[in-house]
């Protein structure tokens, strides 16, 4: 499965787009592919305080409930309103229409790039 | 390492997603659990099932030791035909539930849940001492493909040498399907019409390939095991270690029926089964259903709405995929049991109300 470049990567299965301050995050493909067909989100609400490796909301597949992790310390500032009313975009495109929030990071998140986080699932 | 089933090469070559069940590595799902379970209901789907246990049992007197073993009465079933019966503990706890089929006047299949065949097996040895009967572990010479759903009739007519339809709900018999000497049963775990055909392991991936190239015209797809958990569910069938567990009786279950009492020499587990249906079970299994999206799950508690005590604990809940609400199954003591009941669920701290009803969820139009 391809692996944006552009993008860097949690050992939480999460991706992070950053333009300018504002950071997008989602769940990887590999993630989105274990957890099986997503059919629940719950978001951090939009203007929480969100601290990097805490549970701030939860994915519900139809066998599982995971924890969703702050992939950094900062602000949350929008959720993805379509993926809550339809969370299989989480399935179909983990990377684009399946986004989940935006937030405003800060401080220095520790973070993986593509190449580090493609041999971190290798060893999974 | 996780056994792997005679069709392991082409769930590979299908994409399948694996999971380690009870020894197996089996498939989880090859695309989506949803899509899957959406084309039982509507059309059709195969399910390998290879991880089941298959015991045979044979001998003049296999069918009194039968009814000695289990708590129904297999030396009433006619030949050809199948029964779900239950092995329990003296205690009258259940140690497995099973599909028993009479493949001849003095020869049974017994075939038992996957984690529980060596308990089976090493019980039914123990319990048949006595009876002129002899018992192997066959699991290893059968593998075992389901094809279900409406348009499985269909599907296996195209394929088999006999009249599917004089094939009974619970009929087993031999057949010629895709060249291949099989049997095949019209039983299942999924609420809807369909098959369970058992053949040679080194004829499972012809078989396969078969059914699949006939059901691609039927709606057929290749399911996994996790849509066969939320079909069954929806259908209200139990799954051991789930609903059914040493801890709990036929009665508990609702499955009361199952039990047969005033066989000639009785049955392991009769005099604890006797008391419990005179006393009546203090807690039974009763169906939940909620609204929203946020389903209650094993080992989830129930609570009282008036005084938020505890007074029962989820053993199976989805989202369900045909449904569109959460529904769930739960121990509940039997006098909040009755449909129109309503409870509270803690789903990781928030308590979401459910209301009790019927079992099952979902019934197919005959």
């Amino acid at each position: 499965m391809s692996l944006p470049t552009d993008l860097m990567y949690t050992s939480d299965h999460e991706w992070i787009a950053s333009e300018g301050d504002l950071s997008t995050v989602g769940v990887t493909a590999h993630a989105a592919d274990a957890l099986g067909d997503v059919v629940y989100l719950d978001l951090p609400a939009v203007g929480a305080t969100i601290k990097a490796g805490d549970a701030c909301g939860e994915i519900e597949s139809t066998k599982s409930v995971s924890d969703l992790f702050a992939p950094a310390d900062g602000e949350v500032v929008d959720i993805n309103e379509a993926a809550v009313a339809e969370p299989g975009l989480v399935n179909t495109d983990p990377f684009g229409a399946g986004w989940l929030f935006r937030m405003r990071i800060t401080g220095t998140p520790d973070l993986l790039d593509a190449t580090a986080y493609a041999a971190f699932t290798a060893g999974a | 390492m996780p056994k792997k089933t005679p069709l392991h090469d082409i769930h590979m070559e299908l994409g399948a997603s694996f999971t380690d069940f009870a020894g197996w590595s089996m498939p989880l799902r090859y695309t989506s659990e949803l899509v899957e379970h959406h084309a039982v209901r509507t059309a059709a789907g195969i399910f390998d099932l290879t991880h089941m246990g298959e015991i045979e049992l044979s001998g003049p007197e296999v069918g009194r030791a039968l009814d000695h073993a289990l708590v129904g009465r297999p030396s009433k079933i006619a030949v050809g035909r199948a029964r779900y019966s239950m092995l329990v503990h003296e205690t009258g706890g259940v140690l497995d539930d099973l599909v028993v089929y009479r493949l001849a006047e003095e020869m049974y299949l017994v075939v038992a849940n996957a984690g529980n065949t060596l308990v089976v097996l090493s019980q039914l040895r123990d319990r048949i001492d006595g009876y002129v009967t002899t018992i192997r572990d066959t699991s290893g010479e059968w593998a075992l493909i389901a094809v279900q759903g409406a348009t499985s009739p269909a599907i296996v007519s195209e394929l088999a040498d006999v009249e599917v339809p004089l094939l009974k709900y619970y009929a087993i018999g031999p057949a010629r399907l895709a060249d291949r000497e099989v049997l095949l049963a019209r039983t299942g775990y999924t609420g809807e019409d369909g098959f369970e055909i058992y053949c040679r392991p080194e004829d499972a991936m012809a078989v396969w390939r078969s059914v699949s190239a006939v059901g691609v015209r039927h709606g057929l797809v290749p399911c996994g095991l996790a849509c066969r958990d939320t079909l069954r569910l929806e259908a209200g069938m139990p799954l051991y270690g789930q609903e059914l567990t040493v801890g709990t009786t036929p009665f508990d279950a609702g499955l009361g029926r199952v039990v047969v009492f005033g066989k000639p020499g009785g049955f392991v587990g009769e005099a604890a089964l006797a008391a419990r249906r005179d006393e009546g079970p203090t807690r039974v299994l009763v169906g939940l259903a909620s609204t929203g999206r946020r389903a209650p799950r094993t080992g989830y508690a129930v609570l009282d709405p008036d005084t938020g005590e505890r007074i029962g604990e989820v053993t199976s809940g989805a989202l369900s995929p045909t449904l569109g609400h959460p529904v769930a199954m739960a121990y509940l003591p039997t006098d909040r049991s009755e449909p129109g009941t309503k409870v509270l669920v803690d789903i990781r701290g928030s308590q979401e109300y459910a209301e009790v009803v019927p079992l099952p969820f979902y019934r197919r139009r005959a």
